[in-house]
């Protein structure tokens, strides 16, 4: 009897790799390892033969190479005779910049529609609507392609300033808006004007500095102090003076029509506005249904209570509804600009050099190295989204609801 | 798609691995030559509204595979863009292109192709609205220049503009379709890409009158097929299909009169170049009738060109270089001995 | 009680006055258009803008589209009927109507194939979509018709469909009859029997080649809608399954399992789809064994799906995720395995709360499937972009075109995320 009631012996046998759930899924982890490495081994060994038969090989050696190339946008400085990696890097910051500007549009655009949405005015709420329907549901390629069309269409071109009776003026003698892009004066900073930046930048600290100081008046003592109009104040006003003080140091240049072009002040490329207008109308209509669905889920009884502790409307939206809506929205309007940046990688269908226009665009065409050019893009994009996710991940863990 | 994928699965299952064959082989074996081509130029490569493609690189195309497999349909045209056209001939996806593609020194020696010959000798130039009354590319100065990337043409212009030193605004665009509007509506002063495709263009524009081409050329774009390095056979067969039917105009070949000359001529190079005397298709690993089948199927060279980018054509683009060396232009096959 | 006061309070009113109709400002339209319109100044003003708006917009393109012309044969030809008036010209849309739904290859008299394959998808969709609505039998019209839907377009004998067909069927036998040793014997055995009728059947199909053959089709002469329909379908359909497995794997104890389900998923999200097309036409060839050559069109469904299913596979890891613990642990308490419990406790309930994820992930990736314009495909947007606007006779009608393309995929993905929603309601079940 005793034989049975002992413990099953210890000693380990085959059939436990499969049976016994304790080693199974050992078994099982091992058989993947297997056929992960497997997998690479086949696909590395059927890359090096295939390089070797078409005598190619795999080297990054290109990138220190002049590309001979031009960008008509650059960030940084750069010319044809550039390296590819400078134009990679050139291509990269365009990338940022059109992702940048693409999501703070399409967040402006996308609150506003959100609420919108729920106004009690029903034309809006029905042309809202009709917008985000149809903006959602036709791809991004398509729209991009058509603003750009539009945008070229429609806006005058340089030749339409041109002569005594011009079909187009510049707004005001210093704006131009035209199918190439618009054009706006450029300030232009003389000797002295690095302390009317300064007093600028000190008076913009002095706001924040007032502003902690009412609030905590209001908390600690119950006192109101307006932080309105001392904040505009304070905003302006030393920064005037001190324009005046210096002797006018700062002056703007302003675009004029010569030659072909208009040239001087700043230039923002039409396929710069026209992609990210596209990428941000477009990304907009999905910001404004998580908006509407942040909104939403605050409960009506959230709102009910605030109006009977007697907060005015606003204040409920601000001190109420907004902290705990903004806690549904965040996360997917992350995501929603990391598809956003993702997207800007159809750029090249308008002519905006960003980095898939530059290193998986021209780089790639001239120097025929695909497989190094496409795993730095894939590279670059891995990077920027993981380093986004990371935040991300920060931002939800301080904002999530301590539960127990 | 799921018969590829049980192809797929008996190559994992190791069950056949077809050694590296020579390319001709492969595609007797196959019975239809690949031939990369453009995604859409017209007068060069283009599908037509029955969806047939039509062209003068198609032209090329399909005199190799009635040279090779006896039938000029057996030819399977794969769009390819400026990217993707080497690795896919790398790669052994097409067998040859014919995708008016420069030739250059890094293109033969770096990316290991091999250019067979030239089908087309191109340049690179400008075409600017009249009214600019702009008379010459030196003028350019500050001009924004719309350029179909994908091609030599960026590199050209960075290089004539930073000799000339001047100065300009390019806007790289992806497809001919996309640049014309930009250029029309007048967001392009100019619009540059080879001087072929320049004609192309401002033929298809509302008012063509409205819009001159600058006189300079700034680049030598000679355009012709290629295949990979290292199959030297296959490199033969698509050089001398192409030099014969450059060949053939020189001698006076023409499809009218193919039949009556290959019964035998006075000429000895026609004899040889079209079977009835030697045996030049035996060297090439083919039969007799190769050149005259290749010949038949569209004509010769100055034929293929009337036909398709000729005067009489929208494109009308005059022979200039393009006419046989007795004519003064820069065609000249070697001899046919 | 009015009685006794009536007496003794003359002016006390004894009967209702009849109801009075509210004054003309609150009533119908008139109260309607107050409360809806102007309720207040700021609404207002948005109204009138809102209404200018609309007004520019139509008065713009009303004389556009209605003095279209829907039957020339070139632009030219529309250019001089309209004189230099204000006119589309739909002609384009009239001569290329074939090409813009199945590209410029697919044999004209072979037209009928994909359409009876897309009407017959909504037959088989059908029971899936209103499962309360349709018979069950239809299931097992679904169940065949991929491989239908596979003869019909791509052609060929029908022997290689009916040969994957019954291979599947081998392999779902072979899985019954060992599933009750084990989950995992039953698994390999299935896929090692459906494996060998492949391999048997490989030869009957070549054999009998031209047993019910209709004309074979290559899959590069796939094109226009029809090639955005595929992609859709197929890498939709297959990316589920895919990522169902990749989301268990993230969820699993195993840690190195767990780690490859992480790395691909978070991979694959991080990088836009035109890279990974980017692979699939310019890198892939590289590292496959020389000589292979799959098409294009394979490749593409490949990135597509692994694409797709890695965000299915999030979606789902958050229906996973959000059901409560109690339900895993009530399935290890009735003591069912790993797969018992997901396959009848934890998945049901997962996917239900991730349909509206799956079917964003679904338009989402049906809208995507136009990036293959990008790497020399012709679908539509291919199509347009391509062979249509590079052609003489169409070169420079934009408008039309692109105005087509919106027209296209608008009701597709409308209708899909307006089923979901439907779905949503429908499968509510919660206690509110």
């Amino acid at each position: 009897m005793s034989t049975i009631t002992d413990p099953p012996s210890e000693s380990f046998q085959l059939s436990q790799l499969i049976n016994d759930t304790r080693y199974r899924s050992y078994t099982f982890q091992f058989i993947a390892m297997i056929l992960l490495i497997a997998a690479f081994a086949y696909l590395g060994s059927n890359l090096v033969s295939n390089l070797r038969a078409a005598g190619l090989n795999i080297s990054f050696d290109f990138l220190g190479e002049p590309a001979g190339y031009d960008i008509n946008q650059r960030l940084i400085e750069y010319d044809s005779q550039s390296t590819h990696w400078r134009a990679s890097v050139v291509g990269a910051l365009n990338t940022l910049l059109v992702a940048f500007l693409g999501c703070l549009m399409a967040t402006i655009i996308g609150v506003i529609v959100g609420v919108l949405r729920l106004s009690k005015n029903w034309l809006i709420r029905k042309v809202m609507s009709i917008y985000v329907e149809i903006f959602r549901n036709v791809p991004v390629l398509v729209w991009i392609l058509i603003i750009m069309a539009i945008f070229v269409a429609v806006l005058p071109q340089p030749r339409d300033f041109r002569g005594e009776d011009a079909e187009a003026s510049m707004l005001l003698g210093s704006f131009a808006f035209t199918g190439r892009g618009f054009y706006f004066p450029k300030p232009l900073f003389g000797p002295g004007s690095a302390v009317v930046i300064a007093v600028f930048l000190a008076s913009i600290a002095g706001i924040f500095v007032f502003r902690n100081y009412a609030r905590k008046a209001l908390f600690e003592r119950g006192q109101m102090i307006p932080t309105l109009w001392p904040s505009v104040g304070l905003f302006f006003i030393p920064a005037i003076l001190a324009y005046f003080v210096m002797g006018q140091p700062i002056s703007l240049e302003y675009p004029e029509l010569r030659g072909f072009n208009f040239q001087g002040g700043v230039y923002a490329r039409n396929s710069l506005i026209a992609l990210t207008f596209a990428l941000a109308i477009y990304t907009a209509a999905f910001i404004a249904e998580n908006v509407r669905a942040g909104i939403l889920a605050v409960s009506k009884g959230q709102t009910e209570a605030a109006a009977s502790l007697g907060l005015r409307p606003n204040r409920i939206m601000n001190l109420v509804i907004l902290p705990q809506a903004l806690r549904v929205i965040i996360p997917p309007l992350i995501s929603q600009y990391l598809n956003l940046t993702k997207n800007s990688s159809l750029a090249i269908a308008v002519g905006y050099m960003d980095l898939t226009g530059t290193l998986g665009g021209i780089t790639l065409n001239q120097t025929g190295r695909a497989i190094e050019c496409v795993l730095l893009l894939m590279l670059f994009y891995l990077t920027f989204s993981l380093c986004i996710s990371a935040i991300m991940n920060v931002y939800n863990n301080s904002v999530r609801l301590k539960e127990r | 798609m799921k018969r590829s994928l049980v192809i797929g699965a008996t190559f994992v299952a190791g069950l056949s691995s077809a050694a590296a064959a020579a390319t001709i082989d492969d595609i007797k074996a196959r019975g239809k030559l690949n031939c990369g081509v453009t995604t859409g130029l017209v007068g060069f490569a283009a599908p037509d509204a029955n969806g047939e493609w039509d062209g003068f690189d198609v032209g090329v195309c399909r005199a190799v595979a009635a040279a090779v497999l006896g039938d000029e349909t057996a030819v399977e045209f794969v769009p390819t863009t400026g990217k993707t056209r080497f690795t896919s001939l790398a790669s052994g996806e097409i067998d040859m292109l014919a995708r008016n593609t420069t030739w250059t020194f890094s293109r033969d020696v770096d990316l290991k192709f091999e250019f067979v010959g030239i089908n087309y000798y191109d340049g690179q130039g400008f075409m600017v609205p009249k009214e600019l009354g702009v008379s010459s590319a030196k003028e350019l100065d500050g001009a924004t220049i719309c350029i179909q990337t994908g091609t030599t043409t960026e590199l050209n212009l960075a290089d004539f503009f930073r000799n000339n030193n001047i100065s300009y605004e390019p806007v790289p665009i992806e497809t001919n379709a996309e640049a014309q509007p930009l250029y029309l509506e007048g967001a392009c002063d100019v619009y540059t890409t080879d001087a072929s495709g320049l004609a192309a263009t401002r033929a298809a524009f509302e008012n063509p009158g409205d819009h001159v081409v600058l006189p300079e050329i700034i680049s030598k774009e000679p355009l012709g097929p290629l295949v990979r390095h290292g199959d030297n056979e296959w490199a033969d067969v698509v050089r001398w299909t192409l030099n014969a039917l450059i060949a053939a105009e020189e001698y006076g070949v023409t499809s009218a009169n193919i039949e009556e000359l290959s019964g035998g001529s006075d000429n000895p190079e026609i004899n040889r170049l079209l079977g009835s005397e030697g045996n030049l298709g035996e060297q090439l690993g083919l039969d007799a009738d190769w050149a005259k089948r290749a010949i038949m199927v569209g004509g010769n060279y100055g034929e293929l060109f009337e036909k398709n980018i000729g005067e009489n054509t929208p494109i009308g683009l005059s022979r200039g270089l393009n006419a046989q060396w007795t004519d003064g232009g820069l065609l000249y096959a070697p001899p046919f001995r | 009680m009015s009685d006794t006061h009536a007496q003794s309070v003359a002016y006390v009113r004894d009967t209702m006055l009849p109801e009075a109709e509210p004054p003309a400002s609150e009533t119908g339209v008139v109260k309607w258009v107050r409360a809806n319109l102007f309720p207040d100044w700021i609404n207002s003003i948005l109204t009138i803008v809102a209404i200018y708006f609309l007004y520019k917009i139509v008065s713009g393109a009303w004389p556009w589209f209605m003095n279209g012309i829907w039957s020339t044969d070139s632009l030219a030809e529309c250019r001089e009927i309209l004189q230099g008036t204000t006119g589309a010209c739909f002609s384009v849309l009239t001569e290329r109507w074939n090409q813009l739904l199945f590209g410029f290859q697919y044999p004209n008299e072979q037209y009928w194939r994909p359409t009876l394959a897309f009407i017959l998808l909504f037959v088989a969709a059908a029971p899936l979509l209103f499962a309360m609505y349709v018979p069950r039998k239809v299931l097992y019209f679904t169940a065949l018709y991929p491989f239908l839907a596979f003869w019909l377009i791509w052609g060929g004998t029908i022997m290689v469909p009916i040969v994957a067909l019954v291979g599947i069927v081998a392999g779902y036998i072979v899985f019954k009859k060992l599933e009750g040793n084990s989950f995992a014997a039953g698994l390999f055995g299935g896929i090692a029997a459906a494996a060998i009728t492949w391999f048997i059947g490989g030869f009957i199909a070549d054999a009998m080649s031209n047993f019910l053959a209709l004309p074979a089709v290559p899959s590069r002469d796939m094109g226009g809608f029809m090639l955005n329909f595929i992609l859709g379908v197929v890498c939709v359909s297959l990316s589920l399954p895919i990522g169902i497995v990749l989301a268990l794997g993230r969820q699993s104890h195993m840690p190195i399992i767990k780690w490859i389900c992480v790395i691909f998923i978070e991979f694959i999200r991080g990088v836009p789809l035109i890279t990974l097309l980017f692979v699939a036409n310019v890198v892939l060839a590289y590292f496959l064994p020389p000589g292979t050559n799959f098409d294009l069109i394979l490749r593409v469904i490949i990135m597509i799906t692994m694409f797709s299913s890695a965000y299915i596979a999030e979606v789902i890891r958050g229906g996973l995720a959000a059901l409560p613990r109690g339900q895993y642990e009530a399935a290890d308490s009735l003591g069912l395995d790993y797969a018992q419990s997901m396959r009848l406790i934890i998945m049901p309930q997962a996917l239900k709360i991730s349909i509206p994820g799956i079917v964003n992930v679904a338009v989402g990736l049906f809208k995507d499937t136009v990036l293959v314009s990008v790497i020399s495909m012709f679908d539509l947007v291919g199509m347009i972009r391509g062979p249509i606007l590079a052609s003489t006779e169409w070169n420079g009608v934009y408008w039309e075109l692109w105005g087509f393309a919106v027209v296209m995929f608008f009701p597709v993905c409308y209708g899909i995320s307006q089923y979901s929603q439907w779905l949503e309601r429908q499968l509510n079940t919660e206690h509110r």
